[in-house]
């Protein structure tokens, strides 16, 4: 046994100088072989086929009155070139930065003064060499914001009342919630299961559908997949690093927040950008509806340190790293949105939420077995459905 | 989040919200860029003006390259295509053509390349002009990779009718055929390929005028041919760019030049594909309208827009008052913004050089303008 051991770490030993550089011998090979194909066609050229152009138009700002900008991605196989752009089916002159070709994975902005008309519907056409059509629509025309300091604390206050007074609301049901016997927490924590497997859906819904508009070689779908996955693997490795020892209430309040935080950020990003889109109607009541259907998210975070208050401090902490990020997300959304920062973001979401759904679980779990109930028991079913009926109810004012 | 908030959500409200003071910091950046677009359009080719409102100009970028596709929309206005004459026994004017049917990619817009089926290599195909009653003899080959054939618009016999079924039917690739039949009736017809699929086959660029003089002549004008034309660059059923005579905006770009006070004819001929309607319209002026242009007495008089369904055509004929650079356009506007439009130069008799100078243009064009019929001018009618 100790020998194989041993052996093993000889064999080990050897990985020197020859040993890396036998493992470069097929990358060689390969570099070779790359270097002749491309300059000799490598007996490949009756395959060749007709050119395939392919854009993605990833944003369309309305700068001010009279001009549209179009920011444009070549994420198809070879350079496309743009000679002529459509405006409402009219050709119209344009600017193009750096150039009307685009090289692969190369971006282009196309500045097209025309007279936009406010609250209208428009349509832009990028017109390729071949003839090839790539829309964008504007469905409804509105300036797109500009940083300024009164539209940020505007920003600012939206987010705040999208994230942080929903989550402030819902931790001051705490000192009930002490009051609460086992069972009773039992019903609280099931509960806050409920809502995290509701955000965890949604976040993920939301995910994909920012992963729907990246450029074809992100691979939105499998990237939201593997970036979930693998948040959920380091915190499942990082709660598990104290051997045997559980995992403190407060960190599992720290994990919702954080998990709460990363879906708040998804939410204000993109309220930001349906604003800077023009999509957004934000009444008053839409905002309001947002407050409401956030509410439990405030008890989710709390549930969990009933039995020991932490002191005012996490709290403020706890409700930071939950409902910051809704004010931050709508300052990105509405200022600087990007795609592809959105939907990392969300999947990360996605996974720091079903963490802590495991997490929760093990708290109910065990809870219910000390005294003695089976761990899906009606109380917690009823938590869980509880909670899933509320953020599903409540989703009815901000879904249209 | 949805995108139908504004089902809702009244716009104005959201506007209140806060929206609509915001002054823009992006957009003042963005002002040294549009001087840069107008510069560019100016210097941009000889005359090019365009529809420029104080927001942007609605008109295409660049030039199109008429060396590299084998023709000039300026020159086709007046290239009639008289044939190889020689006399019948029967004393019968006999007009011998070649057409050659073949692919090539060409520039219909600036940048934008089109894999055309043409007649001799261009579109619309090599105008045909004869006189009515002469015996017109094609010889058709096909260097194409589809099965093509001509099918004019015209009197002839059944096996000459260039559809398939009918005489050769359609001439494979490698093939040839002779297509004979005598010109008639005299008008502003057309030829177009019949073989099937035929709206590919038309839309693809296989169509061209076919004028035929009526015996007594017509009064001297300078004239030209107008093919009103379309291309479905994407292949969706709808076309990207509309024109006359091929390239889109191109008689924005070079005006035609036309002289003050002298009779202008167009033989206006629609061949677009998909649309059921094409128009001409006239800025300033009204025309007489003489519909397939198969009677010497109009049958519209006066008026400033014609509209012709496909393979409609006929010949318009004004003239100038005062000199100016007068637009004509489809007004289906859907089509003017998309290329259907130009401009006549209409200048003194003092300016005309210029004018021809201006856009690349010589004597003989000029010549082929005015002096195009093919039946000479009798001098005891004009004094009449």
């Amino acid at each position: 046994m100790s020998e194989q051991v041993q052996q093993t770490q000889t064999q080990d030993s050897r990985l020197g100088g020859i040993a890396w550089a036998l493992a470069l011998v097929p990358l060689i090979l390969l570099g070779i072989i790359a270097a002749l194909i491309v300059t000799t066609e490598g007996g490949l050229s009756e395959l060749s086929g007709p050119p395939i152009e392919q854009v993605s138009i990833q944003r369309i700002i309305l700068p001010e009155p009279g001009r549209i900008v179009v920011e444009v991605v070549n994420d198809g196989p070879q350079d496309v070139t743009i000679p002529q752009v459509l405006v409402d089916e009219a050709y119209w002159q344009f600017t193009a930065e750096p150039s009307t070709t685009i090289p692969r994975f190369g971006r282009a902005t196309f500045t097209i003064p025309y007279p936009w008309v406010a609250e209208e519907a428009h349509e832009v056409v990028l017109v390729t060499e071949l003839g090839g059509t790539f829309a964008g629509e504007i469905a409804v025309a509105v300036e797109s914001p500009a940083p300024s300091t009164d539209l940020f604390a505007r920003f600012g206050l939206v987010g705040f009342y999208v994230g942080i007074i929903p989550v402030l609301l819902g931790m001051l049901w705490y000192p009930f919630m002490r009051r609460l016997g086992t069972q009773g927490m039992n019903f609280v924590l099931s509960l806050t299961i409920g809502l995290l497997v509701f955000l965890a859906v949604g976040t993920w819904l939301d995910a994909q559908e920012f992963a729907a508009e990246l450029p074809q070689f992100w691979q939105g779908v499998p990237m939201v997949i593997f970036i979930a996955l693998i948040t959920l693997g380091v915190l499942i490795a990082v709660s598990s690093v104290r051997q045997g020892q559980e995992s403190t209430p407060l960190g599992i309040s720290y994990r919702i927040a954080l998990g709460i935080g990363l879906h708040n950020l998804g939410e204000g990003l993109a309220i930001g950008a349906a604003f800077a889109l023009g999509e957004a109607a934000l009444g008053t009541f839409l905002i309001l509806g947002f407050t409401l259907h956030n509410i439990t998210e405030g008890v989710g975070i709390a549930a969990p340190i009933v039995r020991k208050n932490p002191g005012l401090q996490h709290f403020g902490l706890l409700l930071l790293l939950a409902g910051g990020p809704a004010v931050l997300g709508t300052w990105i959304g509405g200022f600087a949105f990007s795609p592809i920062l959105a939907t990392i973001f969300l999947a990360i979401g996605v996974g720091a939420i079903l963490q802590v759904v495991w997490e929760v679980g093990k708290l109910i779990a065990r809870d219910s077995t000390r005294i003695g109930l089976p761990i899906i028991n009606w109380v917690n079913l009823s938590g869980v459905t509880v909670g899933i009926a509320i953020m599903y109810f409540t989703a009815f004012l901000v879904k249209f | 989040m949805s995108n139908q908030f504004e089902k809702y959500f009244s716009r104005r409200k959201f506007l209140g919200f806060g929206l609509g003071s915001v002054t823009s910091i992006i957009g003042a950046a963005l002002l040294g860029r549009s001087a840069s677009a107008q510069d560019e359009t100016q210097s941009n080719g000889h005359q090019m003006q365009s529809m420029s409102g104080h927001d942007g100009t609605m008109m295409m970028m660049g030039e199109v390259d008429h060396q590299r596709n084998g023709f000039d929309p300026l020159q086709i206005l007046t290239d009639w295509d008289y044939g190889e004459v020689s006399q019948l026994d029967s004393g019968q004017t006999l007009r011998e053509y070649t057409i050659d049917a073949g692919d090539i990619e060409i520039e219909i817009a600036p940048g934008i390349f089109f894999p055309a089926w043409t007649y001799n290599g261009r579109v619309p195909g090599p105008t045909i002009r004869c006189t009515e009653g002469d015996r017109i003899r094609i010889r058709f080959r096909n260097f194409g990779s589809h099965p093509h054939t001509i099918h004019f618009h015209g009197v002839h016999p059944f096996e000459m009718d260039g559809v398939p079924g009918a005489g050769d039917g359609e001439i494979g690739p490698g093939e040839e055929t002779i297509y004979e039949f005598d010109a008639e009736p005299f008008g502003c017809h057309l030829y177009h390929c019949h073989a099937l699929p035929l709206k590919r086959h038309i839309h693809k660029g296989l169509y061209g005028a076919f004028i035929v003089d009526p015996l007594e002549g017509r009064t001297p004008a300078r004239e030209f041919v107008m093919v009103m034309n379309a291309f479905d660059t994407n292949f969706d059923g709808g076309n990207e760019i509309y024109a006359v005579n091929t390239v889109g905006f191109e008689y924005m770009r070079r005006h035609i030049p036309a002289k003050v006070g002298e009779r202008i004819r167009v033989y206006l001929i629609n061949i677009t594909e998909f649309d059921p309607i094409n128009s001409f319209h006239l800025h300033a002026e009204f025309f007489d309208y003489y519909d397939h242009g198969t009677t010497l007495e109009p049958t519209s008089r006066t008026i400033d827009t014609v509209m012709q369904a496909q393979a409609q055509r006929g010949i318009l004929e004004f003239s100038y008052r005062w000199p100016g650079p007068y637009m004509f356009h489809a007004h289906v506007t859907e089509f003017t913004e998309l290329g259907w439009m130009g401009h006549f130069n209409v200048v003194n008799e003092e300016d005309f050089a210029d004018a021809l100078a201006s856009v690349g243009l010589d004597a003989e064009w000029d010549q082929r303008a005015t002096q195009g019929s093919t039946v000479p001018w009798r001098e005891e009618a004009s004094e009449s």
